[in-house]
């Protein structure tokens, strides 16, 4: 037992001295997977990263670059929303201006139509004046005429008689100054 | 006398109350029978375990990575994680993305080489660290101290890699040299040494405490040392658990430290 134990001790090299063989082994050991991992693993999975990487960053300046579309139409409707607001206001205050000028106009035609009937009225009754007072005249002269003819038709046979032929004239006149005032 | 020390690390008829005392396992635990010569080069089985840890790594890197494709399967999606734990969480955050980009293979291969290694701790039939033979790490460290020194002098010239190397500063004025001897010391001979042990112990360590208490629990298995035999096996059962963990620490941290060792050759300043 303790010849075996010594046996084993025996062989034993110090534990912190490396093994020359071991350390060959090891570093070979090493460069194998050193080897695969650096010259064909590592780059085949850094390759794919890096796609993933750009798949994702990819589909998120898709999606920025639909949000600023969409922004831009948003922009776009509003600026010809408002427009068309603006539209309609200059249009509605248009037709209230066109409107008020119809009306002034309208207006005017009506006042200008009020003094053309008006003043054809005062030239009607002018005329009618100017006629009645014509007649009158011509009247009267008739008159004076008939009175002339029977004053000295009547040749002066009396004083009486006289008279009553300018009385008779004179009622005469009356008369037909009163029946004119009663026309009148 | 039948049950071969070297395979088993413990007799098999050797129990308590048998007149047999405890055959505690030691550095002999760490040491093996070649599987086979060739021509004088002895092949033993952490040698085979460091091969089959390249197969494995390569082997899954290769299943999850040789087609990939930008909508992952399963596994490529566990290799992308993988791969973007210590391309993102070491490398990235040490060296920098610009600077580190070039060193992202070497640490990935580190890593998973080392987690792999550290990881047949626990799996039957293997159930042995390869980290734990100073050789590999060793290796692995040696690997990265003539990347830190080469890149150092690559990147400062002679006179300034020699003084990036011992924390050269006029403005420590009297204790300049001692600065100088000790960064000197520090960074150039102590810290591969370092840098390999620290795996290195951690695993060795690791696993002795595993032998020790799987050979104790058997041991111990016989007549009343039964409650004995059931507290060793449950703290083998600790320790399994416990050693998962500290394998992926311990291989993260190998690679973080590599990381940082080229982060101050590339960096201006010491």
């Amino acid at each position: 037992m303790i010849a075996q134990f010594t046996l084993a001790a025996g062989e034993e090299q110090p534990p912190l001295i490396p093994h020359p063989d071991e350390l060959i082994i090891g570093l070979i050991a090493f460069a194998i997977v050193f080897f695969f991992l650096a010259k064909k693993l590592l780059p085949n999975i850094n390759k794919v990263l890096e796609e993933r990487r750009e798949a994702i960053e990819g589909g998120i300046e898709k999606a920025d670059a639909a949000k600023t579309e969409a922004e831009s139409v948003l922009e776009q409707y509003k600026a010809q929303l408002a427009e068309a607001r603006h539209e309609a206001a200059r249009l509605r205050q248009e037709a209230t201006e066109q409107g008020t000028a119809i009306i002034q106009e309208m207006k005017a035609e009506g006042q200008r139509q009020r003094e053309e009937i008006i003043a054809a009225g005062h030239a009607q009754i002018e005329a009618d004046r100017k006629a009645a007072s014509a007649a009158l005249r011509q009247d009267l002269g008739k008159l004076a005429t008939d009175l002339a003819g029977k004053l000295v038709g009547e040749s002066l046979e009396d004083h009486a008689r006289q008279s009553r032929t300018i009385d008779r004239f004179l009622d005469e006149l009356e008369e037909k100054a009163e029946a004119t005032g009663v026309a009148r | 006398m039948s049950a071969d020390p070297q395979m088993l690390a413990f007799e098999a008829d050797c129990q308590l109350f048998t007149g047999c005392g405890f055959n505690a396992p030691g550095l002999h635990t760490f040491m093996y029978e070649p599987l086979f010569t060739v021509g004088g080069f002895e092949f033993d089985k952490p040698m085979l375990l460091a091969f089959v840890s390249s197969l494995v790594v390569v082997g899954f890197f290769w299943a999850a990575f040789s087609k990939p494709k930008v909508v992952p399967g399963k596994l490529q999606m566990v290799g992308e994680a993988g791969y973007d734990f210590v391309r993102r969480g070491v490398v990235y955050e040490i060296i920098g993305k610009k600077d580190g980009e070039k060193y992202v293979p070497l640490m990935v291969s580190l890593f998973f080489f080392i987690w792999i290694m550290n990881l047949w701790s626990i799996i039957p039939v293997a159930q042995f660290p390869v980290t734990s033979l100073i050789a590999y790490p060793a290796g692995l460290a040696l690997l990265g101290y003539f990347l830190w020194v080469g890149l150092t002098f690559k990147k400062h010239g002679f006179v300034g890699g020699w003084k990036n190397i011992t924390g050269y500063n006029k403005e420590l004025g009297p204790i300049l040299p001692l600065v100088v001897v000790l960064e000197f010391f520090s960074n150039l001979v102590i810290r591969p040494f370092t840098h390999a042990v620290r795996l290195f112990a951690n695993m060795f360590a690791g696993h002795l405490l595993i032998v020790m208490f799987t050979v104790a629990s058997w041991y111990l298995l016989n007549g009343i040392g039964v409650l004995y035999a059931g507290t060793s096996f449950l703290l083998v059962m600790v320790m399994i658990v416990f050693e998962l963990f500290i394998q992926a620490v311990q291989a993260y941290v190998f690679v973080l430290l590599a990381s940082s060792y080229i982060q101050g050759a590339l960096s201006e300043h010491h």
